[in-house]
C-alpha cells in the first residue's frame, strides 16, 4: 500500500473494497448444496444432480446448485396448483400484506442482496446496491398495491393459475422480480427458474418468501438449465409461460406453446438505437452512452448499443466518448470505484470476443479504452465501433457486451429509418434539447420503451416490453398486470366445433343465384379485384344449394392484400376523429342497407328476426368502436420525479383477422372496427362457409370513405390463408378465430416474426353477447403500449 | 490526463489566462440539460470511493485546496489573525507526523477576506507563502458603480492580495448582455495587474444551467483565471450539477485556447465527504491535473475541521472531538 505522501502525488482512487463476509458465510452455510425451493422447503433433485456456480470475476466456485429435472418440475408444478386455490381466493389485502412485507425484507437485506447478486453476476456493486436491488423492492411495494387493487381496478378479470417463468442472468433478482411480483398480486402462483449461471439471489429470496410467511406453494423455485426451461415450456400444468432472455430461444418458446393455450410473454433481445441530434447536449449523451451500453458491462436487452449521431457533430461526440471511454474503471465488481465488472460467464466473453473480431474482420474499426485490465476472470474493456455500416454484422447482431457501434445520419428523416430498420424494437433513446424533433422521433420509433434526453431508466409503475421481435407483453405499471390476468367470461366459453371446410370451384349442381350474377370478388386496395387463382368456389346454404360465389383466394392475394395494408399505413396517423368519423359513416351506411344485409343472413338460413337482429347489432358495434376511437387512449404514469413517462396505445400496424363462422357478419365487424378504429390496417379472411355478407360489405366500405388499403378483405380457404398471414414479416398481429387447430397452427408459425397473436383458443364466442363480443379486450388486443419517459427541468 | 505539477509549485503560480476577444458563437447554441447533469452529478459520487490512505490523502488535498475565508461584518483584525494561523498550520503536529507529511507540512491553498481585512491577513501570513485572496467590486451583489468596483479591485491589490475573487453583474447575464458582461470583466482583470482574477457567477442568482456555461464562457473569454460559484451569499450556492456544467464549461475553453482555467466550488461545502465529491468532479471531468490548488480551490471554512476529524480519526482509530482542533 503506497503511503499518504505517494498517494497525493498520484492522486489514484485505491481499492475500496465491499465487504463480502456475510456472503461467505451464508455460502458456508450451504456449502452442501443449494436446493430448489418447493412447496415451502428447500428439497434436492430427485436425481440429486448438482451444478457449479462460479463468481465470473474470480472464477471460484460460490457454490453447488440443483438441477431441476421433469419429476421436479413435477412437483413444483403440484404445489403452485394446490397453493393456487387458496392464494387466488385470498382478499387482495390479504396479498398485499405478504408482497409488503416481501419488500420490507427486501430493503432489510439489500446490503446482503447486492453483495451477493454481485458476486454470483460480475456485475460493479454499484449498480447492484443502487439500481438492481432497490428496484426489487420497490417493485414488489409496487405490485403490493396492484394485490389491493385487483377487485376494484380489474373488475371481470380473475388470475390465470399456475405461472411458468424463466428468466435471463443479466438482472437475476431484478428480472425475478418483474415475473413474481405481479402474478402473485393478481393471485397467481408460480415456478419460477433463475438462469443457469445465476440462481443464488433466487434462493436467497426463496428465504425471504419463506421468512415472510408466504404460503407454501405460492412461489417455487427450480434451478437448473435449458433443459430444465425446455421441462417447464412443455409441462401441460401450467397456464402461463413467461420468459426474459433471447429471441432464439422464444421463438423456441413460441413454437412448444402454440396451441397449449398457455398465455405467453417474451421479453427478448434488441439492439436499441441509439439517437444523437446536433442540438443535443453532447456531454449529457456521452454519459448517456456510458448508462446504455456500458452499463451492466453492455448485457443488457435494452442497451442502446446502436449509436447515431448527426453527420455535423459526429467527430465532436466521437472525441467527447473516446475520452470518456478512457477514465471508466474495470475490475472486481466488489470494487466500489469500478465502473465495468465481470462478463457473466467464459461462453459470454467467447461470444462477445467472436462478434468483435468478425467487426473488424468486416473493416469497422474498434476503439477500446486503454483502462487497466485485470490478469484473471471474464473481463472486456469498453468498447466502441466506427467506420461499421448498417449492412455491418455488428450493427446488426446484438453482442450483449459493452460494445457500442456509431454510425451517423444526415436528416430526422435519416434517423428514424435507420433506427427502426431492424428486426428488433425493444428500446430507442433520443437526445435532442428540441421538444417538437425529440417527440416526432419518439413518436415513430417502431419500440416499447423510448427514453429521451435518458436511457434505462426504470420503474415498476411503467411498463417494459418490445415491439416486433423484441416480444409481446409488457411487464410493470397496469399494462404489465394484464399478462397475468383473463376475462372471467373466458372460463364459460364452449368448444368451437370444427367445421370440416372443403371449398369447391365447381359449379353446383343447384343453386339460387340472383336474376344478374354478382360474383363477388376480393376487396384488396380499396378496389375489387379479381382473385390471383382465377377461381371461385360455390357458397352453399344449409341445404346445400349454392346461394352464390366467392372468390378463391390464394397467397398471393394475402401478398398482394398486405402490400396494399402496408401502403394505407398514414391510417394509424389519422387524428382519432377521423377515424371515429369514417366508422360512424359505415354505420350510417350500413343502416341504409339494413334489409339487403338481412336478407343475405337470411339466405343463408337465419330466421328474419334473427338476421334483423345480427345487422342491427353490427351498427351498435360499429358506433362502439367508433365512440372508443378517440378514448381508449393512454396514461402518464407516475415514475421519477420531474418526468413524464407517457404510456401511449399504439396499433400494431398490418394486423391480419381470421373470422369464425358462427355470426360470420357480426363476428367479422366485431373483429375489423376495434383494429381499425385504433389505426391499424388489416386483413381479413371472412368466415370461408359464409363470406356474402361480408363480400356485399364492400359497397360499404367503398361508399363510407374508409381509405383504400385500410380493410383488405380475401376469401377463401381460412386454414391456407392463415398460415400465410402467420408467415408474412410483415404482418405484425394476428387474430384468428376457427378450429383449436388451427389456433395451434397459427400460433406456431408466428414464431418467424414473433408477431403478436390472439386466438380463441378453440373456444366459441358469442357474437351477441356485448360482454364476450365488445369491449376493451379488443382494443388492447389492437394496440402495443409504448411507453415515453421525458424527464424535464431548467 | 496523468500530466503533474511539481509539490513544490505555489497554489497560484499557475500561468495566467491570455483571454481571447468575445466569441458568442462558442456558446450562443450551448445545450445543458437539467436531469442529466443531475444524474451524471448524483452518479459521480456514488461510482467512486476512496478509503483508508487514500482517503487519507485525498482529505489532505482538499486541505491544500482550501480557500479558507472568512466574510462577515464583524471581522476584525485579531479573527483574521486567527484564520490566518489556522491557515498556515491547520492539522495539529501529531496527525500530520502520523500521516508522514513532516518533512512538508500541508497548508491550506489561500485566505479569503474583504479588501479591509487584507493588510492583517498579508502581514500575519508573512514569509508562509500563502497568497491573500480578496475579494472585491461590490460583493456580494456587484450592485455599485464600475469605476467604484474597479477602485476596490485596486485598492486590494494595493494592499497586497495576489488573488481577486470579483462577482459578476448578474444583471448582464440575465439579459444576455455578454458585451457588457465581457468588457466589465476585462476591465476587472485589468485592473488586478498581477493578481490573478477570480470570477464569481453567483449561479444561484442565474438559475438556468444555460445561463451558467455562457456566464462562464464570457468570464473566461475576459481573462478569469478561476470561474467561481457562488459569493456563498446567494439562496443556492455551490452544486454538483452547477459545478458539472461549469468544469464543462472550462473544459471547452481549454480545448479552444489552449488555456488551463482553475475552478472553486463555494458556499455550503462544509464536510470532508463533500470535499471528496468535488475532487472526484475534478479527476473524472478534468483529470488528475485540477487536483492541485492551482488550478482548484475549495471556498470553505467549516469544512477544514470535519477535514480535521476524519483525519485524526484515520490516524488514531477513534472518533474525534471538534474541541480537540484549534479553532480557526
Amino acid at each position: 500500500m503506497p503511503n499518504v505522501k505517494q498517494i497525493l502525488d498520484s492522486m489514484d482512487y485505491g481499492p475500496a473494497p465491499e465487504v463480502s463476509s456475510h456472503i461467505t458465510e451464508w455460502l458456508e452455510q450451504h456449502k452442501s448444496g443449494f436446493n430448489h425451493f418447493i412447496d415451502g422447503a428447500f428439497v434436492p433433485s430427485h436425481d440429486k444432480a448438482q451444478f457449479d456456480v462460479t463468481n465470473p470475476a474470480n472464477d471460484t466456485v460460490l457454490g453447488r446448485v440443483a438441477v431441476g429435472s421433469k419429476a421436479d418440475v413435477d412437483d413444483a408444478v403440484k404445489a403452485a396448483r394446490k397453493a393456487f386455490a387458496s392464494w387466488s381466493k385470498l382478499s387482495g389485502h390479504a396479498r398485499a400484506k405478504y408482497m409488503y412485507a416481501i419488500a420490507r425484507l427486501i430493503q432489510k437485506r439489500e446490503r446482503f442482496l447486492s453483495v451477493l447478486e454481485t458476486m454470483d453476476n460480475g456485475k460493479p456493486i454499484r449498480e447492484s446496491r443502487d439500481i438492481d436491488i432497490p428496484l426489487v423492492a420497490r417493485h414488489f411495494y409496487h405490485h403490493a398495491g396492484w394485490a389491493t387493487l385487483m377487485s376494484s381496478d380489474f373488475k371481470g378479470y380473475s388470475p390465470l393459475g399456475v405461472c411458468g417463468q424463466i428468466i435471463p442472468w443479466n438482472f437475476p433478482l431484478l428480472m425475478l422480480a418483474w415475473k413474481i411480483a405481479p402474478a402473485i398480486a393478481a393471485g397467481n402462483t408460480v415456478v419460477l427458474k433463475p438462469a443457469e449461471f445465476t440462481p443464488l439471489t433466487a434462493l436467497a429470496f426463496a428465504e425471504i418468501c419463506r421468512e415472510a410467511g408466504l404460503p407454501a406453494g405460492v412461489v417455487n423455485i427450480v434451478c437448473g438449465d435449458g433443459t430444465t426451461g425446455a421441462h417447464i415450456v412443455e409441462h401441460a400444468g401450467f397456464d402461463k409461460i413467461a420468459f426474459t432472455g433471447s429471441t432464439e430461444v422464444g421463438r423456441i418458446i413460441r413454437k412448444a406453446t402454440a396451441g397449449s393455450g398457455k398465455k405467453l410473454s417474451l421479453e427478448l433481445g434488441g439492439k436499441s438505437p441509439f439517437i444523437v441530434y446536433e442540438d443535443a447536449d453532447l456531454d449529457a449523451a456521452v454519459e448517456g452512452v456510458v448508462d446504455a451500453v456500458w452499463f451492466n458491462q453492455g448485457q443488457v436487452c435494452c442497451a442502446g448499443s446502436r449509436l447515431l449521431i448527426q453527420e455535423g457533430v459526429a467527430p465532436k461526440f466521437i472525441a467527447k466518448l473516446k475520452r470518456r471511454m478512457e477514465t471508466l474503471r474495470v475490475g472486481d465488481p466488489l470494487d466500489k470505484s469500478i465502473d465495468l465488472g465481470a462478463i457473466v460467464a467464459p461462453v459470454q466473453l467467447q461470444r462477445i470476443r467472436e462478434l468483435v473480431k468478425k467487426g473488424q474482420d468486416e473493416g469497422g474499426t474498434l476503439l477500446q479504452s486503454s483502462c487497466s485490465m485485470p490478469s484473471k476472470g471474464n473481463f472486456f474493456a469498453p468498447s466502441l465501433f466506427i467506420d461499421v455500416d448498417p449492412a455491418s454484422t455488428v450493427v446488426q447482431e446484438e453482442i450483449f457486451g459493452p460494445v457500442a457501434v456509431a454510425m451517423t445520419f444526415r436528416t430526422p428523416e435519416e434517423a428514424v429509418q435507420l433506427a427502426n430498420h431492424t428486426r428488433y424494437g425493444l428500446a430507442a433513446t433520443i437526445w435532442s434539447e428540441n421538444i417538437n424533433l425529440a417527440l416526432d422521433t419518439a413518436a415513430r420509433m417502431k419500440a416499447g420503451i423510448v427514453w429521451i434526453n435518458s436511457t434505462n431508466l426504470f420503474d415498476a409503475a411503467a411498463g417494459f416490453g418490445g415491439y416486433k421481435e423484441s416480444g409481446f407483453g409488457r411487464e410493470g405499471g397496469r399494462e404489465g398486470m394484464y399478462e397475468y390476468i383473463k376475462t372471467d367470461w373466458l372460463k364459460a366459453l364452449p368448444n368451437s366445433p370444427e367445421h370440416p371446410v372443403k371449398l369447391s370451384a365447381l359449379p353446383s349442381e343447384k343453386n339460387l343465384h340472383a336474376n344478374i350474377d354478382r360474383t363477388a370478388k376480393l376487396f384488396i386496395g380499396g378496389k375489387q379485384v379479381r382473385p390471383d387463382s382465377g377461381y371461385s368456389y360455390s357458397v352453399l346454404n344449409s341445404k346445400g344449394i349454392s346461394i352464390g360465389e366467392a372468390g378463391l383466394g390464394n397467397r398471393k392475394d394475402i401478398r398482394n392484400a398486405v402490400e396494399a395494408a402496408t401502403k394505407a399505413i398514414s391510417w394509424s396517423a389519422a387524428t382519432a376523429h377521423n377515424r371515429a368519423q369514417v366508422l360512424y359513416y359505415m354505420a350510417e351506411n350500413l343502416s341504409a342497407r339494413a334489409e339487403e344485409f338481412a336478407k343475405r343472413l337470411q339466405a343463408k338460413g337465419k330466421k328474419p328476426k334473427a338476421a334483423s337482429e345480427e345487422v342491427e347489432l353490427a351498427i351498435q358495434r360499429i358506433f362502439y368502436y367508433a365512440a372508443q376511437a378517440d378514448k381508449y387512449d393512454g396514461r402518464v404514469h407516475s415514475t421519477n420525479k420531474r418526468n413524464v413517462t407517457l404510456a401511449m396505445n399504439e396499433p400494431f400496424g398490418i394486423l391480419g383477422i381470421l373470422c369464425s363462422d358462427d355470426a360470420p357478419f357480426l363476428g367479422f365487424v366485431s373483429l375489423v372496427m376495434p383494429a381499425i378504429a385504433m389505426g391499424n390496417t388489416v386483413v381479413v379472411v371472412p368466415s370461408p362457409l359464409q363470406p356474402l355478407a361480408v363480400t356485399d360489405f364492400y359497397q360499404v366500405l367503398e361508399t363510407s370513405d374508409v381509405p383504400a388499403g385500410v380493410v383488405n378483405i380475401v376469401t377463401g380457404d381460412r386454414e391456407e390463408l392463415a398460415k400465410t398471414l402467420a408467415d408474412h414479416d410483415e404482418v405484425a398481429a394476428l387474430w384468428y378465430h376457427g378450429s383449436a387447430v388451427g389456433c395451434a397452427a397459427v400460433e406456431k408459425a408466428s414464431a418467424g416474426n414473433l408477431k403478436s397473436t390472439w386466438t380463441n383458443n378453440g373456444k366459441l364466442f358469442d357474437w351477441r353477447n356485448e360482454t364476450q363480443a365488445q369491449g376493451e379486450e379488443y382494443l388492447r388486443h389492437a394496440t402495443q403500449v409504448k411507453n415515453i419517459w421525458i424527464p424535464y427541468g431548467e | 490526463m496523468n500530466e503533474r505539477v511539481p509539490s513544490s509549485s505555489g497554489s497560484n503560480h499557475h500561468p495566467r489566462n491570455r483571454g481571447t476577444p468575445l466569441h458568442t458563437e462558442w456558446f450562443e447554441n450551448v445545450q445543458v440539460n437539467l436531469s442529466a447533469s443531475e444524474r451524471r452529478a448524483a452518479t459521480l459520487t456514488t461510482r467512486r470511493s476512496v478509503k483508508k490512505e487514500y482517503q487519507a490523502a485525498w482529505l489532505v488535498k482538499a486541505l491544500q485546496c482550501i480557500d479558507l475565508t472568512t466574510l462577515a461584518g464583524d471581522d476584525t483584525d485579531a479573527r483574521v489573525h486567527r484564520l490566518c494561523a489556522k491557515a498556515k498550520r491547520p492539522l495539529r503536529d501529531d496527525i500530520v507526523k502520523a500521516l508522514g507529511l513532516s518533512d512538508d507540512p500541508p497548508k491550506v491553498g489561500a485566505v479569503c477576506v474583504y479588501p479591509l481585512m487584507v493588510a492583517p491577513a498579508v502581514k500575519a501570513l508573512a514569509g508562509s507563502g500563502i497568497p491573500v485572496a480578496s475579494v472585491a467590486t461590490g460583493f456580494p451583489a456587484g450592485q455599485t458603480p464600475l469605476p467604484q468596483r474597479l477602485a476596490e479591485i485596486r485598492y486590494a491589490v494595493d494592499q497586497g492580495a495576489e488573488e481577486i475573487d470579483i462577482v459578476i453583474h448578474r444583471a448582464q447575464v440575465l439579459t444576455q448582455d455578454w458585451v457588457a458582461l465581457y468588457d466589465e470583466v476585462s476591465a476587472m482583470r485589468e485592473a488586478c495587474g498581477k493578481a490573478h482574477l477570480k470570477a464569481i457567477l453567483a449561479t444561484g442568482d442565474l438559475k438556468t444551467q444555460r445561463n451558467v456555461y455562457k456566464a462562464s464562457m464570457v468570464a473566461m473569454m475576459a481573462g478569469a483565471d478561476f470561474i467561481k460559484t457562488s459569493t456563498g451569499k446567494e439562496d443556492v450556492n455551490a452544486t454538483l450539477p452547477v459545478s458539472l456544467t461549469m468544469v464543462r464549461a472550462l473544459r471547452d475553453y481549454g480545448e479552444l485556447t489552449g488555456e488551463k482555467i482553475g475552478f472553486k466550488p463555494a458556499g455550503g461545502i462544509r464536510t470532508a465527504k463533500d470535499a471528496i465529491a468535488w475532487l472526484t468532479l475534478m479527476k473524472e471531468e478534468l483529470g488528475r491535473r485540477w487536483l492541485e490548488p492551482d488550478l482548484f480551490r475549495i471556498g470553505a471554512s467549516a469544512m477544514l475541521a470535519d477535514i480535521e476529524r476524519q483525519l485524526e480519526h484515520f490516524v488514531t482509530g477513534r472518533y474525534s472531538a471538534l474541541s480537540h482542533h484549534a479553532l480557526a
